[in-house]
């Protein structure tokens, strides 16, 4: 079947896109190389909703994000996703910090930036009692807030396959023929035509381009390694709390996160291979960096650490255009921060053009809600009850520290996008997130997911080839 | 729905406990367990060495369990099954959940049961990145005897827990390659016996004063590198051991688990991260007993049992009678002594005392003070390690004479 459109890439980008698309009389498949959604810097981020403080004036970097975090909220609520407009701050530590946090303030009304301030010390220690004591003022951005990005991620394309679009996963994009239509060739053989195409690549944007013979950008690549505590935490600051900027970025941040942990990174550092292997030295760099701007983090409570990986380009800016040397082809690359907060606005402002292209009308029967991964456990007990009264799955708790239920677990694997390893499922539930790492779920979850596709234990994959949980064989 | 006594936990401490309850006359006991069977950890512990202290018989796991679930069932002890407990407050309270509903028991008195869980290696900081073949040694202890997979076939094992320690025997039996155990501290902190005959006798190397460099492996984890420590656990450059396999196991320590507890407000003690208490095991929450790992991390089942008939006594006496004033004097570590169990201990129980304490690190020919404030007794001990919970013996006169009880342990060579 050949389709109007093909999405290459299921990161946030290209899920919002999707669902945006999702909207007109257009067919619609999105390609996947990984095992699941999510499965590149969106799953791996801060999860900040910046307000817009940073991108320099007239970028397309400062036009998204305000854009974006603007649409923030009524995506979220749409799509049943975890958002809290919970404010950032910017520490300054002396009057040449001060100096800075001026020039950000400028700078954000200039990208209609709406309510920041620069406050003293009493107004920042009564919003937050563990910013660090040296502090002598910050820059208060009410507009800031935090999403759980891959929840973002996995709703949007869901909400977009409910809606007609196609997903195909391990499906690597790894050859493309270009004619009066594209036949985009994965590496396993299987091969999909498509009127058009928008590169949502992420870490693989330059090569996508360069198969359709661009080569009118670089990618490049930047870890930042992160610390996270367990929700035993929870509360230890309300807002994000930056550091001022420097060249280098914007610095180790401390912030609770959408599901009530609290985050501390990242670092930032050149990745030429876009490995996310985190560095020995890296917890002692984390660890120094976060307690400059708070005091008394408690790190007893961590629970654990990763990595992702931000893909920028030579142009500084992203790149949301038509390929200016390939016909077919969108791309959008070098989707840095603030690419998450971003998502909303590029996926809009992609499927208008797209649209407008086709000539194509929006649906009629168009549906963008979504119901949230957590509506089973924001019910009141009677509300349960009928539940499990309905399915007793439902009633029986499997992941402890997480509170998660069978009936919430093969929800995962029957919903779209279907969860098909053990961290599709962690990604869509909690299971094995909180304090114990999946320590007591594992085995259950494991089996839920072999019977629900018929596959031996074994089979199962962590997140997708190679990656077997149990690799031993049967004793 | 009402009852005397809810205790939440099956494993061996809520079995034992319950037994104990009844026998004590207090029958209106309901036993909350979240698995399907009960008998906790023990179910998936097959190996031998349960019981020798207390039927001096070498019984494995699970028969040292069905010795007391036969008990609890000979009386017709009630035990639900498949039921979370999500929430517990301090009047006693206890909300649960299964696949029948949601529904609340109000007890006279409730006993804590619920045990530990492993530290996870998430906790550890370690650098590199995040495949498939990291396990905890529990988890790798259940693929194996419950559920009769082999998570892996080249494993090392960081951490020389009990739990470890057991794995490593176990994979080697099934025919795994054990390629060694690193364990941090100078000193394990499993059993003596368990070095021998897991580690010794199979000719697994122990590499103490190591810990772990870096994880690699994309999909499937595929090396570890270890590397030496300092005193300070520092690591020493140059010192790293690089090891190709397929499984990391970590058996890096139990943590009691307590959240339902401290969401119920029960006072914590941060040192062994249970609930502080007396010597019936109530908590500073009139009504509320605790006993076995949820208490403190116990090295043999033996002690669980008998705790949790302790507990399981005085909650029955509760529970009947009704709360009783008491005196306080409180336990507390010296010199060496990381802990000392129970933290309170009452002098109108006008009953002998046994208090249980873990030293800070090995001693050979260790002499034991205890410092009541009216008196000093020491005694001798040949050798104590912080891997073996060591106790000591307070008669009801010592006690009574007692301003405060504080243990000591010094001398011996290391
Ligand atoms: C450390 C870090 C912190 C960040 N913090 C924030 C923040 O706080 N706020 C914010 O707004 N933004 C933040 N960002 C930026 C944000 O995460 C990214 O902008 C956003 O996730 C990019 O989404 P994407 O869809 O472009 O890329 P990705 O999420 O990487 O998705 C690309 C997808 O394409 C797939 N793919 C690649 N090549 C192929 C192929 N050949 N065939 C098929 N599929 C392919 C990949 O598997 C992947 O799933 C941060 C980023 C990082 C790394």
């Amino acid at each position: 079947m050949k389709y109007d459109v093909a999405i290459i890439g299921g990161g946030v980008i290209g899920a919002l896109t999707a669902r945006e698309l999702a909207r007109y009389a257009l067919s619609v498949v999105v390609l996947e190389g990984a095992a699941d959604v999510a499965a590149g810097a969106s799953k791996a981020n801060s999860g900040i909703v910046h307000a817009g403080f940073d991108a320099a004036e007239g970028s397309l970097k400062a036009r998204y994000n305000v854009a974006g975090s603007r649409m923030m909220a009524t995506v979220c609520e749409e799509l049943g996703v975890g958002y809290e407009n919970n404010g950032s701050l910017v520490l300054a530590f002396d009057e040449a910090q001060i100096g800075i946090l001026e020039t950000l303030l400028a700078r954000g009304r200039a990208n209609g930036v709406r309510d920041l301030r620069i406050i003293g010390r009493e107004e920042l220690f009564l919003r937050e009692k563990h910013a660090s004591g040296r502090a002598v003022a910050a820059l208060y951005a009410p507009t800031g807030g935090i999403v759980c990005p891959f929840e973002l991620t996995i709703a949007a394309m869901g909400n977009a396959m409910d809606n007609g679009v196609l997903l195909l996963t391990d499906f690597e994009v790894v050859r493309a023929e270009n004619g009066k239509t594209v036949t985009l060739h994965a590496a396993d053989g299987r091969a999909v035509s498509a009127g058009y195409v928008v590169n949502c690549a992420g870490a693989g944007a330059e090569k996508i381009a360069r198969l359709f013979g661009d080569d009118s950008f670089t990618v490049g690549a930047r870890k930042g390694e992160y610390i996270l505590l367990d929700s035993a935490a929870k509360g230890f600051v309300k807002s994000t709390i930056f550091s001022v900027p420097t060249a280098a970025g914007k610095g180790v941040l401390v912030t609770p996160t959408a599901d009530g942990n609290i985050l501390i990174g990242p670092t930032s550092v050149e990745e030429p291979d876009f490995s996310t292997a985190i560095r020995r030295g890296a917890f002692g760099e984390i660890i120094e960096k976060a307690r400059a701007i708070c005091d008394g983090i408690p790190f007893g409570e961590t629970i654990t650490s990763f990595a992702g990986v931000r893909a920028y380009c030579d142009r500084h800016d992203f790149i949301v255009e038509e390929s200016r040397k390939a016909e077919n082809l969108f791309n959008t690359a070098g989707i840095e921060s603030p690419g998450l907060t971003s998502a909303p606005a590029i996926g809009k402002a992609v499927a208008e053009k797209i649209a407008a292209r086709f000539g194509a009308e929006k649906k009629k029967d168009f549906n963008p809600k979504r119901r949230a991964f957590s509506w089973f456990r924001k019910l009141g007990a009677a509300e349960k009850n009928a539940v499990i009264a309905e399915d007793p799955a439902y009633g029986k708790i499997v992941c402890r520290c997480e509170s998660v239920t069978l009936g919430e677990i093969v929800n995962a694997i029957r919903q779209n996008p279907p969860a098909r390893t053990l961290d599709g499922v962690k990604l869509r539930t909690r299971a094995g997130m909180g304090r114990c790492q999946s320590g007591f779920c594992q085995p259950a979850t494991l089996e839920t997911i072999a019977k629900e596709y018929g596959l031996s234990l074994g089979e199962v994959t962590k997140n997708g080839k190679n990656s077997a949980i149990v690799s031993g064989g049967a004793i | 729905m009402k009852r005397d006594i809810v205790i939440i936990g099956g494993g061996p401490a809520g079995l034992a406990a319950a037994v104990a309850a009844y026998d004590a006359g207090c029958k209106n006991v309901l036993v909350v367990e979240r698995e399907s069977e009960v008998g906790g950890v023990l179910k998936q512990c097959i190996h031998n060495g349960f019981g020798l202290t207390r039927f001096k018989e070498n019984l494995t796991g699970p028969e040292y369990a069905h010795k007391f679930i036969e008990e609890a069932e000979k009386r017709g002890i009630e035990m639900l099954k498949d039921t979370f407990v999500t929430e517990l407050t301090a009047d006693k309270k206890v909300t649960c959940m299964n696949q029948s509903g949601i529904f609340t028991v109000e007890a006279k008195a409730v006993i804590l049961a619920m045990g530990c869980r492993e530290r996870s290696k998430g906790a550890l900081n370690i650098a590199g990145t995040r495949p498939a073949g990291l396990f905890s040694a529990g988890t790798a202890q259940k693929y194996v005897n419950v559920k009769g997979m082999l998570p892996g076939k080249r494993v090392v094992i960081l951490g020389s827990g009990d739990i470890g320690l057991i794995m490593a025997r176990r994979l080697t039996l099934e025919g795994a390659k054990v390629l060694c155990v690193s364990e941090i501290m100078p000193y394990s902190s499993g059993l003596r016996r368990n070095i021998a005959q897991c580690l010794n006798d199979f000719g697994i190397p122990l590499y103490l004063e190591h810990t772990v460099a870096e994880i690699e492996g994309e999909g499937r984890v595929s090396g570890v590198t270890l590397v030496k420590v300092d005193e300070n656990k520092r690591p020493i450059a140059g010192t790293e051991k690089h090891f190709d396999c397929d499984t990391v196991l970590f058996s890096v320590g139990l943590i009691p688990e307590n959240e339902l507890t401290e969401r119920a407000g029960v006072a914590l003690d941060p040192r062994t991260k249970g609930a502080v208490v007396d010597g019936d095991r109530q908590t500073q929450t009139e009504g509320v007993f605790a006993c076995g790992n949820v208490l403190h991390v116990h090295d043999l089942v033996d002690f669980v049992s008998e705790e949790a008939e302790i507990a399981g006594r005085a909650a029955a006496e509760y529970a009947l009678q009704g709360g009783r004033a008491h005196a306080y004097i409180s336990a507390e570590n010296g010199e060496n002594v990381t802990y000392v169990l129970p933290q309170r201990v009452d002098k109108n129980k006008n009953a002998p005392q046994k208090l249980f304490f873990r030293v800070r690190k090995a001693f050979r020919n260790a002499v034991v003070t205890v410092d009541t404030g009216a008196r000093r007794k020491t005694v001798k001990k040949i050798a104590v390690a912080p891997g073996e919970m060591e106790s000591v013996a307070l008669s009801a006169e010592e006690i009574g004479g007692a301003e405060y009880v504080k243990i000591a342990v010094t001398g011996g060579d290391r």
